[in-house]
């Protein structure tokens, strides 16, 4: 710069772009390296299948398709080399501001082609592992014949978890919505209710759901308790989720009708509505919105627990699993129920991510 | 006696004692005026006489009935007594009219045709009529302001307590609210109103009192209270309000 002369005005020289074309040549090396690994792959998948008698020719037709895929890559790569190429012409007829937009774009093709050859890699590498052992890890945990053989009994097994899960929500929601409103009742008297509601909601939030199904759906009947001790292992099994959820649903209500403006209190009792009215015409119809995102994670966490029933002996999705799994020395059926479960609980993941965003992008506005 | 009498009334939370002591009257069909510094406890005075905050010893008394302490229908109470706030007065979540109606019909069990008909006569008087069936984020600050004016209207009540109602608004919009309290007052509505507005407060006020430290310092007819204040610090308060350029 120009501190050497003092009694210039201190003004930056326009700089000239960093080089383009280290990063392209980088590009090139990785996605050549990757394209590299994944025929390896390929190649060793099509030796697998052989060895087990599987050669198909439609199979042969989709391994090239397959390999052919990350030549793709060589596109940006290309892209990034013409745009260097443009820089450095700009360069030479030295119009800077040309060399530089040239440059962005050459950098930016380049670093696109690796983020997509670094994904693929790690696709293939997942192909190579699945086929380690000559492909005993692919089939451990994905041998079609018996996926299919098993699959209507898995699935029948699995909907057990899913009326589970679908009654003890109902029944969540109510409970948690009692505990949540003893929690908020005002005045003194309300304060032994509040504080039992406080010391239920901490325990069962403190506790591990495997061990409240456990000593609620085993401790129950032991202890020959009337009436409860008549109860299936499954609606033992929904009495525990219901009392263990219902502590951390209860704090999502809490965390809801507390995030409400204490104003809006105001104004609906100033306006001579009583506790009751003021919750459920004012604070509940507001709160919801921004109940149901955490809610909907809480019954995800739910769903995906309902598979812990089988420490009280439910034949539920992944019980059966399990014995299908030890009668036969191979997990595929334990596969088909952890698929099921991903299956209803990814979309209310990305749901729950919607309505967050809409909510992020309604409170901005 | 008078139609609300505040007398000797304490407040603290926890250890911050906010009123210490506080007398005021109003008669009816007056219109009295808090003014004082940030803090002084304005707000918390007008919420002391909705129920909306217990106080610690004192009584307050509206008609000849007591309404402040244990054994007191809160409920009957703020069917007697409005209260509008400086903000997030309305339910977001409702229209206009449903905001207006909410009360009127679960607590005085109107019916819904006697209700809304009502609600109509009342937002037509504040010529937003027409803004029924809109939400409050679609109306300006001063016209959410205005509703929530009728909707503490709607209920017909004996005193109305508004606490620095405009102080929230764009200053071009205070005027239109100023002027449904002005209406009111020509009406003969009993009013105590916490403001800034200064001249406002002298153009209405049947009485002005100024609030220090949780107690009324000094109270008097406006033209008193203003031209010729007795106390230093009403003095100090009411130049410095002059400084900012508020009088
Ligand atoms: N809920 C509360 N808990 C604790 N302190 C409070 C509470 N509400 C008000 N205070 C305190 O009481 C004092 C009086 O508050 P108040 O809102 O009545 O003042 P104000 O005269 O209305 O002031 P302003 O003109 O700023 O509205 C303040 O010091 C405030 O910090
Ligand atoms: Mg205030």
């Amino acid at each position: 710069m120009n501190r050497h002369e003092p009694r210039e005005a201190p003004r930056r020289a326009a700089s000239s772009p960093p080089p383009a074309f280290p990063l392209a040549f980088a590009a090139l090396a990785v996605s050549a390296g990757v394209i590299w690994v994944a025929w390896a792959v390929l190649l060793h998948l099509h030796r697998v299948l052989l060895a087990n008698g599987l050669e198909q020719r439609w199979m042969d037709g989709l391994l090239v398709g397959v390999g052919l895929l990350p030549l793709l890559l060589l596109i940006p790569v290309v892209r990034s080399f013409i745009y260097a190429a443009k820089a450095r012409a700009a360069l030479t007829g030295s119009d800077l501001a040309a060399a530089r937009v040239q440059t962005a774009e050459a950098r930016e093709w380049a670093q696109y082609a690796i983020g997509y050859a670094v994904a693929t890699v790690l696709v293939f590498l997942g192909i190579q592992f699945l086929l380690a052992n000559g492909g005993a890890v692919a089939s451990t945990f994905f041998k079609l014949e018996l996926i299919r053989s098993s699959f209507g009994l898995v699935l029948e097994a699995f909907w057990k978890n899913v009326w589970m899960f679908c009654v003890a929500e109902v029944f969540i929601l109510i409970w948690g919505l009692i505990i949540a409103v003893a929690r908020m009742i005002p005045g003194r008297a309300g304060q032994p209710i509040r504080f039992l509601a406080i010391v239920y909601t901490d325990a069962f939030r403190g506790l591990p759901t495997i061990i409240s199904i456990y000593l609620i759906a085993l401790g129950l009947p032991l202890a020959n308790v009337p009436w409860v001790k008549d109860w299936s292992p499954e609606w033992l099994a929904i009495l525990a989720l219901t009392v263990s959820y219902g502590a951390y649903v209860a704090e999502v209500y809490r965390a809801g009708l507390d995030s409400i403006h204490p104003s809006q209190w105001s104004a609906a009792r100033s306006l001579g509505l009583s506790f009751g009215q003021t919750l459920r015409f004012v604070i509940i119809p507001q709160a919801v919105r921004r109940i149901i995102p955490p809610l909907l994670n809480d019954f995800i966490a739910l769903q995906k627990d309902t598979a812990l029933v089988n420490v009280v002996g439910v034949i539920d999705g992944f019980n059966q699993a399990k014995i299908i799994a030890s009668n036969r020395f191979n997990l595929s059926a334990v596969t088909t129920v952890a698929l099921l479960f991903m299956l209803i609980t990814i979309p209310q993941t990305r749901l729950v991510d919607r309505l967050l965003e809409t909510e992020k992008r309604r409170i901005r506005a | 006696m008078s139609f609300l009498e505040i007398r000797n009334v304490h407040k603290h939370y926890g250890d911050i004692e906010v009123l210490r002591g506080t007398n005021l009257s109003v008669e009816q069909h007056q219109v009295v005026c808090l003014i004082g510094p940030s803090g002084c406890g304005k707000s918390t005075l007008l919420r002391c006489i909705n129920g909306l905050e217990t106080i610690q010893s004192g009584e307050i008394c509206l008609d000849g009935d007591r309404i402040s302490g244990p054994g007191v229908d809160l409920n009957a109470l703020r069917r007697e007594v409005g209260i509008v706030f400086q903000s997030f007065n309305l339910f977001p979540h409702m229209s206009v009219l449903h905001n207006v109606t909410l009360a009127p019909l679960q607590v005085l069990k109107m019916p819904r045709a006697e209700a809304e008909e009502r609600a109509m006569t009342l937002l037509k008087r504040i010529g937003l009529e027409h803004k029924a069936k809109a939400f409050p984020d679609q109306l300006s600050g001063g016209q959410q302001q205005r509703v929530a004016i009728v909707r503490a209207l709607a209920m017909g009540p004996r005193l109305l307590l508004l606490d620095e109602i405009t102080s929230a608004l764009d200053p071009e919009l205070v005027s239109e609210v100023l002027n449904i309290v002005r209406d009111l007052a020509a009406e003969g509505m009993t009013m105590l109103l916490a403001t800034h507005e200064m001249g406002f407060a002298k153009e209405v006020a049947s009485k002005v009192c100024f609030l220090y430290q949780g107690v009324v310092h000094e109270e008097g007819p406006p033209e008193q209270i203003f031209g010729d204040p007795h106390e230093d610090r009403t003095r100090a308060f009411l130049s410095s309000i002059i400084e900012a350029g508020r009088l």
